[in-house]
């Protein structure tokens, strides 16, 4: 069902001094500093840092929700750090799920509604996307649910609503910005189990994050610091997924 | 594919309206009142200026109505000269000039009105006789109910025969059938040969009620009842001398009567001192009518562009409101790939659905208020399609425009601020 995946090990997003400065009054805030990062298919990356270490702008030039200062941001091959609006709306919309730490779903919509959301800018509704969305909730174990409201659902299943939606375009890459923030460390784990399971099956995926639980699952942890990355730390001994790495391997 | 998005696109409007129907429902109330009352109000304007055409064209479009009339400025003669006749009014001399000088005129008719107790038996009722010629019947447009009417032949013997009003007949002869029965006008007595059918009383004529007027020969009214009345005023005496009460002409060309008018009016300028006289020009009533109907729909206009405009604030205002809180689901939006375009067509198709909601209600509504009122205020109406389908429209327009600023207002939002949004 995946159109785009690549081969594993294919750069798929890279960015190339990257500065993104904020003009406060008559002083600039510079947030991104000169950022270098590679994104390969299939890799897990997580992305951490203490507030004020340029990790909330890094998520946003990287969901193309924003545009740099300065510097290169291919996604596929392409240079997105020059797109007009419109254009930047499509790329997120054709290249990147989102996931959001407080799930971010349309509350008057159902489930299967909400699903069928980045489908329908791509006028991609209809049958396909209704069968997409039936097998894309089975996958994150929502089966019978598509015709219930948000609010008739538990976080964590909202979580796993949105995680099926951030799938629904096939993305060349999730990008869950503290996707597990507000759920309790039960859940928690169910929804890390879940993600797990898709890198397990080739999704590329990066978590911004401050909990070290949450960096742990990833294959490497990029740390930020001042608007640079200040080191790059690869995850040799990863809790849940070292079974399926030796499967693949 | 295009209509299945728009589809999709109103789906989902009409869903986020549902979210807070109360106030949806308030917001369509503006707009239903503002269309409903321009529909109704432009329904009752139809209906009454119909009317006032109705009763014009009975007067009939190609004729001109004189009259006489008592001049404005009166002698001072309050009680040396009470026995003094008061002399004015249209002429024989008029009646002779304008069937002779009158190209255009078709038929002149003169009319004379005198006030007379009827008597049937012992029963009596005052009742004005007019003597006519027998034009008169083609002239006002009436019609014989059974018998006959009056023709050349009553007016050159003089004969003593009357025709009766619908209302007439059924005062003096409220049992018997009228035909052939004896009345008597004073010391006068004529025979029924014929009642007429009820006219009803038009606008704008002028004179006696017709339904209650009792008709004889011209010559006949002349030679019993001469020209000179007298009528009882509060204490006094008023004598009045007058020939002709009024004239009817018809002109045979629509195009020449408002020509023919001024001719005559002409021609009673200078042969009349006093204007005693007046000149009603049916033509000129409907041209009047017509544009004071203009002027009603502009008045009408602008009330439904006050109410309507009173509307659309309120759905603009309610609209600002609804994208400020939504603030986050236009972020989600943006960050699932929806463009600004996207995001205005939601908010605007969100807008639209609720006024055009309004106004479709509103139609209903605006048509079902004049079938009341004519139920129960007894005033006719007329609700013309173009009526409603223009009200419509305009709600629809104002949806779009009251829509359109809260909606661009959502689109230029930043996606990361507009998803920080609490």
């Amino acid at each position: 069902m995946a159109s785009e995946r690549l081969p594993a090990g294919v750069p798929i997003a890279e960015l190339v001094d990257i500065h993104r400065h904020y003009v406060m009054g008559d002083h600039v805030v510079r947030a991104l500093n000169g950022i270098n990062l590679r994104i390969e298919a299939g890799s897990y990356t997580a992305i951490m840092g203490r507030s004020g270490s340029g990790k909330s702008t890094l998520l946003n030039i990287l969901g193309c929700l924003d545009r740099p200062t300065s510097g290169q941001y291919r996604i596929g091959g392409e240079d997105v750090a020059n797109l007009s609006d419109g254009e930047l709306s499509e790329v997120r919309g054709q290249k990147i799920g989102f996931i959001f730490q407080s799930f971010n779903l349309i509350p008057q919509l159902t489930v299967l509604e909400n699903l069928e959301v980045p489908l329908f800018y791509q006028g991609r509704v209809g049958a396909e996307s209704r069968a997409k969305a039936e097998v894309l909730a089975r996958r994150v174990g929502l089966e019978g649910r598509l015709e219930h409201r948000p609010n008739e659902l538990s976080g964590g299943q909202q979580q796993r609503v949105a995680i099926a939606r951030a799938l629904m375009n096939d993305p060349l890459f999730l990008l869950a910005d503290e996707a597990t923030g507000n759920l309790d460390s039960k859940t928690e784990e169910e929804i890390l189990g879940v993600l797990d399971e898709l890198q397990r099956e080739g999704v590329t995926i990066v978590v911004v994050t401050h909990n070290a639980k949450v960096a742990a699952r990833a294959q490497r942890t990029v740390w930020l610091k001042d608007g640079v990355v200040e080191s790059v730390e690869e995850n040799l001994h990863r809790e849940s997924s070292v079974a399926a790495q030796e499967a693949s391997a | 594919m295009i209509l299945l998005e728009l589809v999709r696109t109103v789906r989902m409007g009409v869903k986020s309206l549902l979210l807070h129907k109360l106030r949806a429902f308030l917001t369509m109330l503006g707009m239903l009142f503002g269309v409903a009352s321009v529909v109704a109000m432009l329904a009752v304007g139809e209906g009454a200026s119909k009317a006032a055409q109705d009763r014009i064209q009975a007067l009939g479009s190609t004729n001109i109505l004189l009259r006489s009339k008592k001049p404005d400025v009166q002698e001072q003669n309050t009680s040396s000269n009470v026995w003094t006749a008061q002399v004015y009014g249209l002429t024989y001399d008029d009646l002779d000039r304008f069937k002779h000088t009158l190209p255009a005129a078709e038929l002149v008719v003169p009319v004379r009105e005198t006030h007379k107790e009827m008597r049937v038996g012992a029963e009596y009722q005052a009742s004005y006789v007019l003597g006519t010629t027998p034009e008169y019947l083609t002239v006002t447009g009436m019609r014989v109910r059974e018998g006959r009417w009056l023709t050349d032949q009553d007016d050159q013997r003089r004969t003593n025969v009357c025709v009766l009003g619908a209302f007439a007949a059924e005062n003096l002869f409220p049992l018997d059938n009228p035909i052939g029965q004896s009345v008597r006008a004073g010391s006068d007595r004529f025979t029924v040969v014929g009642v007429l059918e009820t006219l009803g009383r038009a606008s704008g004529s002028v004179g006696p009620p017709v339904d209650e007027c009792v008709f004889v020969p011209m010559s006949v009214s002349r030679a019993w009842f001469g020209d000179t009345s007298m009528k009882r005023t509060g204490g006094s005496m008023e004598v009045e001398s007058v020939q002709l009460h009024e004239i009817k002409i018809r002109v045979a060309d629509p195009a020449a009567v408002l020509d023919t008018a001024r001719v005559v009016r002409e021609m009673l300028s200078e042969n009349h001192a006093k204007q005693d006289f007046t000149v009603v020009v049916p033509l000129e009533l409907l041209k009047e009518a017509e544009a004071q109907k203009l002027i009603w729909n502009l008045v009408l206009g602008s009330i439904a562009g006050i109410s309507l405009l009173v509307g659309g604030i309120g759905i603009m205002n309610v609209m600002l409101a609804t994208v400020t809180e939504r603030t986050r689901e236009i972020g989600i939006r943006r960050a699932l790939g929806a463009k600004k375009k996207h995001i205005v067509s939601q908010f605007l198709v969100e807008t639209v659905v609720l006024s055009m909601t309004g106004g479709l209600l509103g139609v209903a509504a605006g048509l079902a208020g004049p079938i009341l009122i004519e139920t129960f205020a007894k005033m006719p109406t007329v609700a013309l399609p173009q009526h409603w389908i223009l009200s419509f429209g305009v709600s629809a327009l104002v949806g779009v425009v009251s829509g359109l600023y809260p909606a661009v207002r959502a689109a230029n939002m930043d996606p990361v601020e507009a998803l920080r949004h609490e």
